[in-house]
């Protein structure tokens, strides 16, 4: 089975676990999933447990594989995550943070004729900051940052590709540009997850929306089946119309 | 896997532009730095030889550059006594200062990286301080490890010492999770304890012993001997191939901690080891010639201003630059006051702060 898998997953932090047992559907490659929720839902957590990053019981299952199985080493050729915050106090230039993603461990693809240098490049241009190359980190504001440090999860071409708040600080164009980036991927065979606050950022762009709350799913679908006034009222405690657009998208007006 | 895989290639071309101008006119701009960053290194280097066959060619003595080097290449050249000067003082202080330079440098750029802290260094963790406070036990008391001779037991304890507190703070990140922040204050916490504890011992010690230990503990060449050489540069030998070999994963680090583990780093690991070499490398050469500051913090920050901060390059600029100001500040050492040899870790402070300051303001106008 291709794809991912999530069953009965435990995983938390020290003395507090923060999933207590979650399974969700079967989540597919070649579209966008998005995990929304409130804040304290599970929904980093879930996707820190996937990049390896906390320790967890139960089943992550990628391509009939369980993560959990795997050494370190060997779900870092799988998974790529992009965490929330990009580190500010760094001297390395965008492309060599990006070619030491890719040479710090072992990838799936490693040698396809283009070196380390070639790769990061390329991925610096498909997301249009090859401009910025050889600037050091700690010059770029928050939003090119954040490109930056999407870069460096691309450039390993993950089969399950993980954002933290991929566009938080990234201005409208660029967030277009992120979400064309993450869709080819997505077609390109990967599966992906990524975490988004803005509801309506998630209908605009995801396949699939998951709702999180307290650890475990409360509901999941389309997004136009998923965002509604009543999710809204259960899960987030607010009063809220959610206006279908003509586009696909949803606008939401809170009352009161 | 391989089907997804095989799908990813083409990517590029899928986009319908013709992307290689700007790809390559950056590629190659990336290769120009990375040449330009080369040259910079090569710099470094001779400056570092440089500033060696200076203090080679300094000191009370007569015996100057062209005697000096003369008398390395050809031993008969030089009479009985300027063959001594040379063969037993001159060479070991001088390769000793460079080798420190080279051990405590290293160290401080290893450390600023793991614990990702630019303020962090042997000797502002604490590492020196216990060194030194090993060192007065020995000078003071008289106390050291049994079985160790008397002339090794200074430097024995400052050695023991050391490598204690760094374990202590691999202790700390072992319990605490691997927070960087707990860890560096620990280590300031160290650095005031035994900063006291120093202090202490100094009190109750003896005019005699008082006077040693204040000596000690301004850092010296002067206590330098083959022997002492050797040991350093075998713990150079161990340790710097693999602060060498860690680049790729210490630059991963760098990208944040999160991300060095996602991508299969066992940080944990990386980090003791990261230590471990930073306790070797730092407890050897403290012991030889006392607590020696500004070394282990400047020289990182200049090779990092200078040549960027991928480690590959980073590491060996780093090392050569703590070499060249150990070198330059032990010739101001013989050449400030005429006759009078000032203690090298009173000197190096002096020597690496014109460069340290006018690098950080000439970025501070450019940025």
């Amino acid at each position: 089975m291709t794809g991912l898998e999530i069953e009965d997953v435990r995983a938390g932090y020290r003395g507090r676990e923060v999933l207590t047992g979650l399974s969700l559907p079967p989540i597919a490659p070649g579209c966008i999933t998005a995990l929304v929720g409130p804040n304290g839902a599970g929904k980093t957590t879930l996707l820190r447990t996937l990049a390896g990053l906390l320790p967890a019981r139960g089943r992550l299952s990628l391509d009939g594989q369980n993560l959990l199985d795997l050494a370190a080493a060997d779900r870092a050729r799988k998974v790529a995550f992009m965490p929330q915050f990009a580190p500010q106090r760094l001297c390395l230039t965008v492309v060599e943070a990006v070619i030491a993603a890719l040479r710090a461990s072992p990838v799936e693809t490693p040698g396809d004729g283009r070196d380390g240098e070639q790769r990061a490049l390329e991925v610096l241009d498909r997301l249009n900051i090859l401009e910025l190359a050889l600037q050091s980190f700690e010059t770029l504001s928050g939003g090119q940052r954040q490109l930056a440090s999407l870069a460096q999860a691309l450039v390993r071409q993950p089969r399950l590709l993980l954002l933290d708040e991929p566009t938080s600080a990234l201005d409208l164009r660029y967030q277009q540009q992120v979400i064309a980036n993450v869709r080819k991927e997505a077609r390109a065979g990967a599966v992906v997850i990524m975490v988004l606050h803005d509801l309506q950022a998630a209908a605009a762009w995801a396949d699939m929306v998951m709702v999180l709350n307290e650890g475990r799913l409360f509901a999941h679908g389309t997004p136009r089946e998923v965002i509604t006034g009543a999710m809204l009222g259960q899960v987030y405690g607010i009063e809220a119309a959610v206006e279908q657009t003509t586009g696909g998208g949803i606008h939401i007006q809170i009352r009161g | 896997m391989s089907s997804g895989s095989s799908l990813r290639g083409p990517i590029l071309q899928e986009e319908g532009k013709s992307p290689t101008v700007p790809l390559a006119r950056t590629a190659a701009a990336y290769r120009a730095m990375t040449r330009h960053r080369l040259v910079w290194l090569a710099l470094f280097a001779l400056v570092a030889t440089a500033a060696f066959i200076a203090d080679l060619g300094t000191g009370p003595s007569r015996l100057g550059f062209a005697g000096a080097l003369g008398g390395m290449l050809r031993p008969d050249s030089l009479s009985g006594p300027e063959a001594a000067i040379l063969w037993a003082v001159r060479l070991p202080q001088a390769i000793l200062a460079v080798l420190v330079g080279l051990a405590l440098a290293t160290a401080g750029a290893e450390m600023q990286t793991i614990l990702d802290n630019p303020l962090a260094s042997p000797f502002t963790l604490g590492v020196s301080s216990s060194a030194s406070f090993g060192a007065a036990l020995a000078i003071v008391l008289g106390v050291g490890i049994p079985g160790v001779p008397q002339t090794w037991l200074i430097s024995a304890n400052a050695f023991v010492f050391a490598t204690v507190v760094v374990l202590v703070l691999q202790a700390v990140v072992h319990r605490r999770g691997s927070g960087t922040d707990v860890l560096v204050l620990c280590g300031i916490a160290l650095f005031f304890t035994f900063n006291a504890l120093v202090a202490l011992t100094q009190f109750l010690a003896s005019q005699q012993a008082l006077q040693q230990l204040v000596f000690w503990t301004m850092g010296s060449l002067s206590r330098a001997s083959w022997d002492k050489v050797q040991v350093l540069a075998i713990a150079l030998l161990v340790a710097l191939p693999f602060a060498q070999r860690a680049a790729w994963p210490m630059m991963a680090l760098r990208l944040g901690e999160d991300r060095a583990r996602s991508l299969g780093i066992n940080v944990a690991r990386l980090r003791f080891m990261a230590l471990l070499r930073v306790s070797l490398m730092t407890s050897t050469a403290i012991a030889f010639v006392g607590t020696i500051g500004f070394v282990g913090l400047a020289g990182p920050h200049i090779a990092r201003l200078v040549i960027g901060e991928d480690h590959r390059l980073l590491l060996p600029a780093s090392a050569l630059t703590g070499a060249a100001i150990m070198s330059l500040a032990s010739v101001a050492s013989k050449t400030i006051l005429p006759g009078v040899l000032i203690p090298i870790g009173i000197v190096t402070a002096m020597v690496g702060l014109p460069v340290f300051f006018s690098l950080i303001f000439s970025r501070r106008r450019t940025a």
